[in-house]
């Protein structure tokens, strides 16, 4: 469970997340929309740790992550906008780093882990690829493979599907469904279709700001027979 | 603290996966052992010690550990994975110090690579060792301050030719203030006591003392200062 109150950055004379509140429960897959530059992204990286928020907290399965960083970034799987990863370092590679990292330090258990990753991540073909010489879709899949290693019983993806060819999107959307059964899942998004297809819930950004908090088909149901992206653009309007 | 174990490791076998480590090893034992022979008169000076060899250490230092350092945060922060290594559950400390031992002991690695001129020393002389492991002990104390300087430049930038100029800079300065050359000029308008003062700051007078044999404990503790105020200042500018 995730639990956002109040969150508020500021950079410069700007600000980027203005007081952002809301809860993911397991189970709950959370569709975060909003323009670039709404903040989005801000806010991802202050639950997961990332950077500190200037007010308000966000706790994650009963710790705060403003208490706690440390403990709150074992119980998150993050995958990042663009996953980076070491372009350096093949794929086992850099799954077992992660694994010793994420506390998994014996050999057989870090295989397991770093197997069962790679197995559900359909990255056997390329494991021992450096990540580097990989194409997107593979290189996002090792983004996947990276967070959902430790079971996470939360996870917060950054635009888990930019990029990706249709092909792409669909096998991640279907992992991301699998993955959401008893876990609380936050995913950011431009594409309005995937939020449909998806998530349980919609939380729309603005100006750093939450200006919806329902359901997809609530959401909908605000212009009947329109479409999603011009109930989308009626408002977000404020944002350019 | 066991988290800077997978840190030290991913970031010393980081060095071999590239080329960097080979340039590297191969330019700091030609330049080293080349600087002794062809500049300080090595076989000329007809005497069995490696004091021809270790006093262009400083020298040396100026423009290879930067090249060896200027990527460690800089690298990280312009391909993102700053942003994976901080969402992965450790304390900015343990990424520091876990940075900072693998390049230490690689630039140690390469140090030790130079014994089998300490070997031909043994073999055409006899020679003073504990001169020379005193000597070796400074050389890489003096690696050890230099590198910290240089990975808490580079965890001010993104881009690595900014941290690697500021590298040498910084290190042109420390080595500067303890310069005979340099102190001699400062003494023709300032108090002795004034230019002692200044000529301690830097690396030389400290370096000059173990590299003849002189095992000081204030010598030492300089070196530990410098490399723990880096190393704190490191990781005050990666929490900022």
């Amino acid at each position: 469970m995730i639990e956002v109150k109040g969150l508020v950055k500021t950079y410069g004379n700007k600000r980027a997340v203005d007081g952002v509140s809301f809860t993911v429960r397991p189970g709950d897959i959370l569709g975060f929309l909003g323009p670039n530059g709404a903040g989005k992204s801000t806010t991802m990286k202050m639950i997961t740790g990332f950077i500190r928020p200037d007010a308000g907290t966000a706790t994650v399965a009963g710790i705060d992550v403003t208490q706690d960083p440390v403990a709150v970034k074992s119980k998150i799987g993050y995958l990042p906008e663009s996953a980076p990863a070491y372009g350096e370092m093949t794929v086992v590679e850099f799954l077992r780093f992660v694994a010793e990292v994420r506390g998994f330090r014996a050999k057989a258990a870090r295989e397991e882990r770093v197997e069962r990753a790679i197995a559900r991540t359909h990255l056997d073909p390329v494991r021992r690829q450096t990540i580097e010489t990989l194409s997107k879709g593979y290189k996002q899949r090792v983004g996947f493979a990276q967070a959902l290693l430790h079971e996470p019983a939360c996870l917060v993806l950054d635009e888990p599907t930019d990029g990706l060819d249709p092909n792409q999107k669909n096998e991640v959307r279907s992992l991301i469904k699998t993955m959401a059964q008893d876990r609380a899942v936050i995913l950011s998004t431009h594409i309005l279709e995937e939020v449909e297809a998806i998530c349980t819930r919609i939380i729309l950004i603005s100006q750093g700001k939450v200006v919806v908090d329902e359901t997809p088909a609530a959401f909908r149901a605000r212009k009947p027979g329109a479409r999603l992206d011009e109930i989308f653009r009626s408002l977000t309007k404020g944002d350019v | 603290m066991s988290q800077i174990a997978p840190v030290f490791k991913r970031e010393f076998l980081g060095y071999f996966r590239s080329p960097v480590a080979y340039v590297f090893l191969i330019v700091f034992l030609v330049a080293s052992v080349g600087l002794a022979f062809f500049i300080g008169g090595f076989f000329r000076g007809n005497q069995a010690s490696l004091e021809s060899f270790f006093v262009f250490h400083p020298w040396l230092y100026l423009f290879l550990i930067p090249a060896a350092a200027m990527r460690l945060w800089a690298e990280e922060k312009r391909g993102g994975t700053v942003e994976l290594l901080f969402t992965l559950p450790l304390t900015t400390r343990d990424a520091v110090l876990g940075k900072f031992f693998a390049a230490w002991l690689f630039l140690v690695l390469g140090l030790a690579l130079t014994t089998p001129m300490a070997a031909t020393v043994g073999w055409l002389g006899d020679p003073d060792w504990g001169v020379i492991v005193s000597g070796y002990l400074g050389s890489a104390l003096l690696a050890g301050a230099s590198l910290a300087v240089c990975i808490l430049l580079s965890a001010l930038t993104k881009n690595q030719v900014i941290a690697f100029v500021l590298g040498v800079l910084a290190l042109l300065v420390l080595v500067f203030l303890g310069w005979s050359v340099f102190n001699q000029l400062l003494s023709s308008f300032l108090p002795v006591a004034a230019v002692d003062f200044i000529a301690n700051l830097g690396f030389i007078p400290h370096f000059d003392a173990l590299a003849k044999g002189i095992i000081d404990p204030r010598d030492l503790a300089y070196f530990g200062s410098v490399i723990a105020l880096a190393l704190a200042l490191n990781i005050a500018a990666l929490e900022r």
